[in-house]
């Protein structure tokens, strides 16, 4: 049976890598790049997990099969968050006078307020 | 001298104990427990059924109370969904004919075969633990805020007994899938794969893809409700909206899981008694997997009405109505194989011509509640409870039958009464209309779902409605009837009642235990009818 | 080869490896199919975090002061330092992995026996960090107490209740893991695998990855969403 054997080497290099990636990480969380903090702080995640993924769990050198779970994984991970989130950050978009106005807008439970006058 | 001839050896007669089934490996006995459990919990799905409709057969809430009949539709809806139209084609007829369908000598994994059993078994005893005591009053979807923190009733047990069966869901798409891939005899390359076995791959990606997120969403709603953590709690900042974009993420693609295989189905019987290849094959193969993608994206079609954003509900409307191409394509398809077949009358294709009208309503109807404005009517009325009968009884449970007495012959090497069938088939689809059209009316003229009690001028539909319950209920008891005594008195089946392509048809009835004996190579397509004769008796 | 067609049986009859199942024709067709089935199980694993990562996704934009105000009340230290001996755990595992491959069967038991260390680490880090919010009451519920406006208060106990969630069900994968891998250094220890035949260390290193990888998102979102203090 013949499984791709990775040198040790590469290993090696991948977890010094993935050292180096946490320490910018954590580095960089403690700068202030304002809303870029999370974008980038996901994006450093993806890419240790992708080293992860290509190496540590040898997809690299796996078939075009595997490849493809992989992917299919991460895209309906992806519809869930994004289709979900289509609805939640388009509330509130370009309502009618009276209503809120900013992106995703919630309901509240909150004291009763009077309904607006209706219009003549 | 006499000479003793042994009987053949097949998966029932190898060994006979108990332990021989509990403990069973081979994926034909797994099909067969299912088969048992399933159809239990289709009695007891019944039963709370009966209770609905002899409630409902007036206008007052008179027979049961409010609660119980709470309870009633949700033990209703909780075992039909989970316990019977998710699992019953792919668990029954898929374990025990697709591995013959490949020609392979079992399932890739079967020992987490018989462990999905198991596990299926747990959750239906959890389930049927929170029936017996009291029951659940949340409707079958659970909806927070009532379910983690407000209802009173067997919350949790149903919700451990859903969480649970997910897993045995799991690890069945999961074995099918692995044993789809590399289980296939020399020669079956993806073209030539039967159907059936193209939709049971396509219902186990959806079931692996969706059902570990119903599993996470139950488990949250089930840590708020024992342990106070607000994630769904509108009092500490939590929005009930997002269970229900959770729940139905799963919900949704979960009701494709339960249409997928049925469609299966009719593709090969189809084919079998028109005697014809299915027109346009390798588009009804990948109409399969364009369901089971598509439908992922449409779940929020059920939160039309729940305050989602209005931009986002004319994504998913406009989606809505993509997914219901792909299913048309089938149905085209299938109706265009019958074109100049010689149609053969027998009780599985009874069974088809049922499901193509049926599902047809009730997939128009979906486009109906696809509709934004005509959703804001009609959500949450008798139109959708009637719309999603027509899939899934006139539907699934129709493509159901048409396996089961399609495959009844391999799975027992016993004939079944064909004119009892004949008959059965006839009665069902005679009281399953008389049930469910009256409430596209009722829906439509805004008589509400989920009450015990309506206006006065709802009676008549709801009697015409109960009265084909009835007619409904001896239909199926007909099909039990005839099928357990095809057992006793059956005629000998033989390999090929039939007379139907497929590697299932060309072992005996029952098969053997390690299905064959040597491993068959194919290097036709799947329905190469033309080489066979056309007239049947 | 692996494009899913069986190969006949050996017609010569000899002995099958001890490791093969009946109803598969080679080792090879046995390997491919347990790793595909690992594969897709780790595929429902993703979706079954993702269901969580949802909720936080939605109440990080709802609510950033209180995620601000709830990543701070979680030490960064112990944080970065599990994530550090998790990385480390799946380079040992990779390389048990490679052990077991190159039939280097004491490695492979020394190289398991460190990923198992590593990973008991972990766990025992957690429970100190659950230990230390269980004594600020900082678990969700009726015994929920932080000083403060009501409303951040309400805010925290769902970034909490996340938390807890979110920790919990990775923890929980990691007791899974380090029992799985209990078996298999077991196994390994017996010398049960070979170069031939090496599947349940493959399959169990790719469990152990997956569970490094869902840290690997878990560290940033949990405990690094605002320590450059924009919001407080």
């Amino acid at each position: 049976m013949a499984g791709h054997v990775s040198p040790t080497k590469v290993y090696y290099t991948i977890f010094g890598s993935l050292m180096v990636l946490t320490a910018v990480t954590v580095t960089v969380a403690f700068i202030n790049l304002g809303g870029l903090n999370f974008p980038v702080a996901l994006g450093i995640a993806i890419l240790k997990a992708t080293l992860v993924i290509l190496f540590f769990m040898h997809v690299k050198y796996s078939s075009r099969l595997t490849k493809l779970i992989c992917g299919t994984a991460f895209f309906f991970l992806l519809v869930l968050f994004g289709l979900t989130l289509s609805d939640y950050l388009s509330r509130g978009w370009f309502t009618a006078p009276g209503g809120t106005t900013g992106a995703g807008t919630r309901v509240t439970i909150g004291p009763a307020t009077p309904a607006p006058p209706a219009e003549p | 001298m006499t000479t003793t001839v042994l009987p053949r050896v097949t998966y029932v007669n190898v060994r006979h104990s108990v332990a021989s089934w509990l403990l069973t490996k081979d994926h034909k006995r797994i099909g067969i427990l299912y088969l048992i459990v399933v159809s239990i919990a289709f009695l007891l799905g019944g039963i709370f059924a009966v209770g609905v409709r002899i409630e409902l057969t007036t206008p007052q809430g008179d027979f049961v109370s409010a609660d119980t009949y709470n309870r009633l539709f949700t033990m209703h809806g909780v075992f039909m969904v989970f316990f019977v139209l998710v699992p019953v084609v792919p668990a029954v007829l898929g374990n025990f004919a697709m591995p013959l369908m490949i020609g392979a000598k079992d399932v890739a994994f079967p020992r987490i075969n018989l462990l999905s059993w198991y596990v299926f078994v747990t959750g239906f005893l959890f389930t049927l633990t929170a029936m017996v005591t009291g029951g659940v009053d949340t409707g079958w979807t659970f909806y927070t805020p009532y379910s983690s923190s407000a209802s009173n009733s067997n919350v949790m047990l149903t919700g451990v007994g859903v969480f649970i069966t997910g897993f045995s869901s799991i690890l069945t798409g999961l074995n099918f899938m692995v044993t789809i891939h590399r289980m296939r005899a020399p020669g079956l390359t993806w073209f030539r794969l039967p159907l059936f076995v193209w939709a049971i791959y396509a219902t186990s990606l959806v079931m692996i893809l969706a059902t570990p997120v119903i599993a996470i969403t139950v488990g949250m709603m089930a840590l708020e409700r024992a342990l106070g953590f607000g994630i769904f709690d509108p009092r500490l900042g939590g929005d009930p909206v997002l269970f229900q974009h959770l729940f139905w993420f799963y919900s949704h693609p979960a009701v494709y899981i339960m249409i997928l295989p049925p469609m299966g189905v009719i593709s090969e019987v189809i084919a079998c008694f028109s005697r014809k290849n299915i027109f346009g094959y390798s588009f009804v193969a990948f109409s399969s997997l364009a369901i089971a993608v598509f439908g992922f994206l449409v779940w929020a079609h059920h939160l039309f009405v729940s305050g989602i954003s209005p931009y986002s509900a004319m994504v998913f409307s406009f989606l809505s109505f993509a997914v219901a191409i792909p299913s048309a394509v089938k149905t085209f398809n299938w109706t265009a194989t019958l074109y100049q077949g010689a149609i053969w009358w027998r009780a599985p294709m009874m069974w088809v011509f049922g499901f193509l009208g049926l599902f047809l309503v009730g997939g128009l109807t979906g486009l109906f509640l696809a509709s934004l404005g005509l959703d804001v009517h009609l959500h949450d009325t008798y139109f959708v409870v009637a719309h999603f009968h027509y899939i899934m009884v006139g539907g699934a449970i129709m493509g159901y039958f048409a396996g089961l007495h399609y495959w009844w012959p391999k799975m027992t090497g016993k004939m079944f009464s064909n004119s009892m069938a004949m008959l059965a088939a006839l009665l069902v689809f005679v009281g399953f209309n008389l049930t469910f059209f009256p409430q596209f009316i009722l829906g439509y003229l805004g008589m509400p779902r989920r009450y015990h009690a309506y206006s006065e001028e709802f009676q008549v539909l709801n009697v015409l409605s109960s009265a084909g319950a009835s007619i409904l209920a001896v239909g199926y008891s007909l099909i039990a009837a005839y099928l357990l005594y095809s057992l006793w008195r059956g005629e000998e089946a033989g390999a090929n009642p039939w007379k139907a392509t497929g590697l299932e048809w060309q072992i005996e009835s029952p098969p053997p235990p390690d299905n064959f004996a040597v491993t068959p190579i194919v290097n036709e397509g799947a329905y190469e009818y033309s080489k066979r004769e056309i007239k049947v008796v | 080869m692996s494009n899913g067609l069986a190969a006949h049986a050996d017609p010569h009859g000899h002995a099958h490896h001890p490791a093969l199942q009946h109803h598969f024709q080679t080792l090879d067709q046995q390997h491919e199919a347990a790793t595909l089935g690992m594969w897709v199980f780790l595929v429902t694993e993703v979706m079954f975090f993702g269901g969580l990562l949802m909720a936080y996704l939605l109440y990080r934009v709802w609510y950033p002061e209180a995620w601000s105000e709830g990543s701070l009340e979680l030490d960064i230290r112990l944080g970065g330092f599990n994530t550090v001996v998790l990385i480390a755990s799946s380079l040992t595992m990779a390389l048990g992995v490679r052990a077991a491959q190159t039939g280097a069967q004491r490695t492979t038991v020394r190289w398991l026996l460190l990923t198992m260390a590593l990973g008991l680490t972990f766990l025992v880090v957690k429970f100190f960090e659950y230990k230390e919010k269980w004594d600020l009451n900082h678990i969700p519920g009726p015994n929920f107490v932080f000083e403060g406006p009501q409303e951040m208060s309400d805010h925290l106990q769902i970034f909490f209740s996340l938390y807890f969630g979110l920790t919990g069900l990775h923890a929980l994968h990691m007791v899974i893991g380090v029992s799985i891998l209990s078996v298999i250094t077991w196994m390994a220890h017996r010398r049960r695998f070979t170069p031939e035949w090496y599947t349940p260390v493959e399959i169990s290193g790719l469990y152990w990855h997956f569970v490094d990888i869902v840290w690997i998102f878990l560290f940033p979102l949990l405990y690094l969403v605002d320590r450059a203090h924009q919001l407080g």
